[in-house]
């Protein structure tokens, strides 16, 4: 689990037009160079921000990921709730700093 | 000259992304307290507009995180976001680099704060702005609080911010305005958006306009991502503000829930009176 690298990815695919691009026309080769389990991987690779939510990516960086991708807001909100359905509570960041609130 | 105006308001996304979705008399009422903040601003003839802000991962992220930083540059750019998402057409925004150095210069005296001589503007800043400069024909400053990535700065430190910034406009020939920028209560882009609560909200603005700093500061992050949502920890930026008018009070010109924006949206300013005795005998 290494949130800190999607986040990163997620950011910098959000601000840097060449990171797009890059993303767009060679993702395997973007992607290897972030510390990334095969899960992460491949929840960045098929947009799915229902479990990118649950692996605890900031709301702040995923919705602008959302938007990025083409989602409008009533998708990208069914998507996380869908996300928690299917993948259970936030597994950490943010989200889980209240100890009653930890998976 | 010295600090001239001073007040709040919010920015969430929505209030231009999502007009649409809003009850549109609420809405219309709330933007029309936005115009009057704008007019009230621009009867104080500012120079400079110090925006204070808490931006959501544009420029600064966990790899390097100031708990402060003041923008530096001549110019800036935003909004980040898609056009259309946040109704905002992508545009270039005046600075004062001179100016913002001087400001930072002086505040480094007291207080330790990052600088930005390159900073792209999110909705944190752009949707205050298209309603309050929208001929992008005043300079402005911004100044970012970290309210995403914890550890946060403490509330404390956040009051003793908008004194030092306070205390340096003060220095400075030039007319400066400042707004500060962010929740209240909100659970911004997370499954549980649109819910608001509205008797924290008004709890906290009534200690907002009062000035009570001891009331201001005195929140946990705990409590108030338990009772105000991750949204809360942006009330950093309205408590630099009542620093930096530390023993003035202010008013609420506009507050409603609007489940549509995600936010309690709020107008309020302060009054701007004489910096405390405390820093003239400094």
């Amino acid at each position: 689990m290494s949130l800190y690298y999607v986040q990163k990815l997620l950011y910098q695919l959000n601000r840097d037009p060449h990171v797009r691009e890059r993303f767009a026309s060679s993702r395997d080769s973007l992607l290897s160079e972030y510390e990334l389990t095969a899960e992460e991987r491949n929840a960045i690779a098929d947009g799915d921000i229902g479990l990118l939510y649950v692996m605890g990516v900031n709301g702040q960086i995923l919705m602008h990921y959302s938007a990025l991708i083409g989602q409008n807001w009533d998708e990208y909100i069914a998507a996380m709730r869908g996300g928690v359905k299917v993948h259970g509570p936030v597994r950490g960041g943010l989200y889980t700093m209240l100890e009653d609130r930890k998976p | 000259m010295s600090l001239v105006f001073a007040g709040v308001c919010s920015h969430a996304p929505g209030i231009t992304g999502r007009a649409q979705r809003a009850d549109p008399k609420v809405r219309d009422a709330f933007y029309a307290k936005l115009a009057e903040l704008r007019a009230r601003l621009e009867a104080a003839m500012p120079d400079a507009l110090i925006v204070i802000a808490a931006e959501h991962f544009a420029n600064f992220f966990m790899n390097n995180m100031p708990a402060y930083c003041m923008g530096m540059a001549d110019q800036y750019e935003g909004p980040i976001e898609d056009e259309q998402w946040l109704a905002i057409k992508r545009t270039r925004v005046p600075g004062n680099a001179d100016l913002a150095r001087r400001i930072v210069k002086r505040m480094m005296h007291d207080i330790d704060l990052a600088y930005a001589e390159e900073w792209k503007f999110d909705h944190g800043i752009m949707v205050p702005l298209n309603f309050l400069t929208p001929r992008y024909d005043l300079a402005v400053i911004p100044v970012n609080i970290n309210c995403q990535g914890p550890p946060l700065t403490p509330l404390h430190r956040a009051y003793e911010f908008g004194r030092i910034l306070r205390r340096a406009c003060d220095a400075q020939p030039e007319r400066i305005a400042v707004v500060g920028t962010g929740g209240i209560s909100h659970w911004p882009a997370t499954p549980d958006s649109g819910v608001i609560n509205e008797t924290w909200d008004r709890a906290f603005l009534d200690k907002f306009v009062h000035n009570r700093s001891d009331e201001l500061v005195a929140y946990s992050d705990e409590e108030t991502f338990r009772d105000a949502g991750q949204g809360g920890f942006e009330i950093r930026t309205f408590i630099a503000v009542a620093g930096a008018t530390e023993g003035s009070t202010g008013e609420v010109l506009f507050y409603a829930p609007i489940p549509a924006f995600a936010v309690g949206c709020t107008v309020a300013v302060m009054t701007v009176g004489a910096a405390s005795r405390r820093d003239s005998a400094r």
